[in-house]
């Protein structure tokens, strides 16, 4: 058999949405970044949404993310995506708005604008990536490094009598009224990422309901923060990671599934 | 004849926004400037223009808000007081390397630090030389009266997008609340957002076909790049000088002695000048509008006239540089001004005056 015959639409198993530019991704291998820009992506293209959706660039791993999808975007100040979302959403509330953020952006620094957007109920959606480290910057303790997790700011592990405890903030923003949908998910494995990619469709769909914000947090790694290879550090999540940010829907609308 | 009003200064300017068809205001309460947000709250321009009005978590969130309704193509304003614009200006550094248009209102209180809610004029140099991170300026304009607190605005909005810049109105607490007669200018419509594309076709409105995706970021990591950006910049900021720049004068045409003021201490310098009149001393002012771009042009030709300047403002003296500057040391530059929040009186101006150069 010739490539030439193998080469045929009824043979596709994988496409690169358009929606994702040709610019190589600035993530280092094994990162979970990737796969979740291609998801979002991916569920913008299916719901034919590219004109009506504007996304937030954080500071931080992806504060290039507008280089990568092929949306209209803004570039926040570190901490501050969730403010120039309410004010977007609020001005086009027909439009789709997301911010996309780390962890050091979401939960320390922002953690005003993250808890104040979630509670006034604005109705947009956060994709929080929470990797437990400063990745850009080079590997320093995040809000969300475990106990006894070494960072470059921790080098003997996260004391958390010294540094305190790490900051389980989806469940915080869980409990405010103005939070509609908060889920946690992981794209470690081919199960993970479709369950993470229907997720991400929830959000989008449940933010048509205008009833508050969605909230979509993706447990991921580092390794080259961690210092591990990509198949340690997927190993080392799940042992360690999952445990204490557990996988799954933490708030669903009670209405019918969409 | 527009319609009049007795107003507060801080209410005249939040009127005017609603009026000059500002799309989005975004605040936190500080004294002196609450009845910004308190007026705009009363009147509800949501039901009527359809301008967003948001009480933030801070004047950190309220300038990100700021920043986000202006990358998509909206005309954002704010307001605060001196603590709170020292919160604002890493937000204004963004926006003006975003090349994002704003209006944000200082009603200036007494400083350093939490300071008191005093009048004050000692947020010069963080207006006029930065405030903020990095190579860039902000257009400045300085109000001396309620009248001026609404007719800026207009003035403010057209510079934000002739230039595509943050615009600061540079008031203080004298002026943001006392009451004064206020002639409002007419309703203009806020733009529709077909207009709002073919005005910004940079905005973030939701990708077309028919464009390549837009884009509002102040970060460029190539040096070069970033270079050239700050050269861009540099050459709006040169435009200003040379097409807006504003001031006014009085008894100036046969001036001995200048005074060089702006704001409510050009105001209380009104009254000097009469002051010195009745004691034959001939004294013109040069009322500064624009705090940057500085009347440089007309100071210089004004020192070939004058024997002596008095840089008149309610600091420990910043202006007084940029004086200092524009003369280029052809004549005699001091500086007279209370500050921490206390006025000075027209007399303390002449006594000054006289005490520095005359006796």
């Amino acid at each position: 058999m010739e490539i030439k015959d193998i080469i045929k639409p009824e043979n596709l198993v994988y496409r690169k949405t358009p929606l994702l530019t040709d610019k190589p991704l600035s993530y280092c291998p094994g990162c979970g970044h990737g796969t979740i820009h291609r998801l979002i992506m991916e569920v913008v293209e299916e719901m034919n949404i590219q004109d009506k959706t504007i996304g937030i660039a954080p500071v931080g791993c992806s504060v290039l993310a507008y280089e990568f999808m092929d949306i209209d975007m803004q570039q926040a100040a570190h901490g501050r995506a969730t403010a120039l979302a309410t004010a977007i959403k609020r001005l086009l509330p027909d439009r789709f708005v997301f911010t996309y953020q780390g962890d050091g952006d979401l939960a320390a620094i922002g953690t005003a604008e993250t808890i104040h957007a979630c509670n006034r109920g604005e109705n947009f959606i956060i994709f929080f990536v929470n990797n437990g480290i400063y990745g850009m910057t080079g590997g320093q303790m995040a809000p969300t490094t475990l106990p006894g997790m070494k960072a470059s700011t921790c080098p003997f592990g996260r004391d958390t009598k010294i540094m305190g405890n790490p900051l389980k903030i989806t469940e915080l923003v869980a409990n405010l009224d103005g939070t509609y949908y908060v889920t946690r998910q992981a794209v470690h494995t081919p199960n993970a990422v479709r369950k993470a990619k229907k997720a991400i469709r929830n959000a989008f769909e449940y933010s048509k309901h205008n009833a508050g914000l969605c909230f979509v947090e993706f447990v991921s790694n580092c390794n080259s923060g961690w210092k591990m290879n990509a198949v340690q550090a997927n190993k080392w999540m799940e042992e360690n990671m999952f445990p204490f940010y557990p996988l799954g829907d933490i708030k669903i609308p009670k209405i019918e599934k969409v | 004849m527009g319609e009049l009003r007795l107003m507060k200064g801080n209410e005249a300017f939040a009127e005017a926004c609603i009026r000059a068809g500002v799309d989005a205001y975004f605040g936190y309460p500080i004294t002196p400037q609450s009845e910004v947000i308190e007026y705009l709250m009363t009147e509800k321009p949501y039901e009527t223009t359809g301008m967003v009005v948001l009480q933030a978590e801070s004047e950190v969130a309220s300038i990100n808000m700021c920043y986000g309704a202006a990358g998509a193509g909206f005309l954002p304003a704010t307001s605060s007081s001196s603590p709170g614009i020292s919160l604002k200006m890493e937000g204004i550094s963004y926006m003006a390397g975003a090349e994002l248009p704003l209006i944000v209102l200082n009603v200036v209180r007494g400083g350093p630090g939490l300071g008191d809610i005093q009048p004050a004029q000692s947020d010069y140099f963080q207006a006029v030389k930065g405030g903020g991170h990095g190579d860039y300026r902000m257009y400045v304009l300085a109000p001396s009266s309620v009248q001026e607190m609404t007719d800026f605005v207009l003035i403010a909005k057209d510079i934000a997008f002739k230039y595509r810049t943050p615009v600061m109105i540079l008031s203080d607490g004298v002026i943001g609340q006392m009451m004064e007669k206020v002639e409002l200018f007419d309703y203009i419509p806020r733009r529709t957002i077909e207009e709002i594309e073919k005005q910004c076709p940079w905005a973030t409105t939701g990708k077309k076909n028919n464009r390549p995706r837009n884009i509002i970021t102040s970060l460029d990591l190539d040096q070069y790049k970033q270079e050239k950006h700050v050269r861009k910049l540099m050459e709006k900021y040169e435009r200003m000088e040379r097409e807006d720049v504003r001031y006014e004068e009085f008894n100036t045409s046969d001036a001995e002695y200048l005074i060089v003021a702006y704001g409510s201490s050009a105001r209380i310098c009104q009254k000097t000048l009469d002051l010195a009149r009745a004691e034959g001393i001939k004294l013109g002012l040069l009322r500064a509008i624009t705090l940057f771009p500085f009347p440089n042009k007309r100071l210089s030709e004004l020192a070939k006239q004058v024997k002596a300047i008095l840089a008149v403002e309610m600091s420990a003296g910043q202006m007084v540089e940029d004086v200092k500057l524009a003369v280029n040391c052809s004549v005699p530059v001091e500086h007279f001004g209370r500050t921490g929040g206390v006025i000075h009186t027209p007399t303390e101006v002449l006594e000054a005056l006289k005490s520095k150069f005359i006796n």
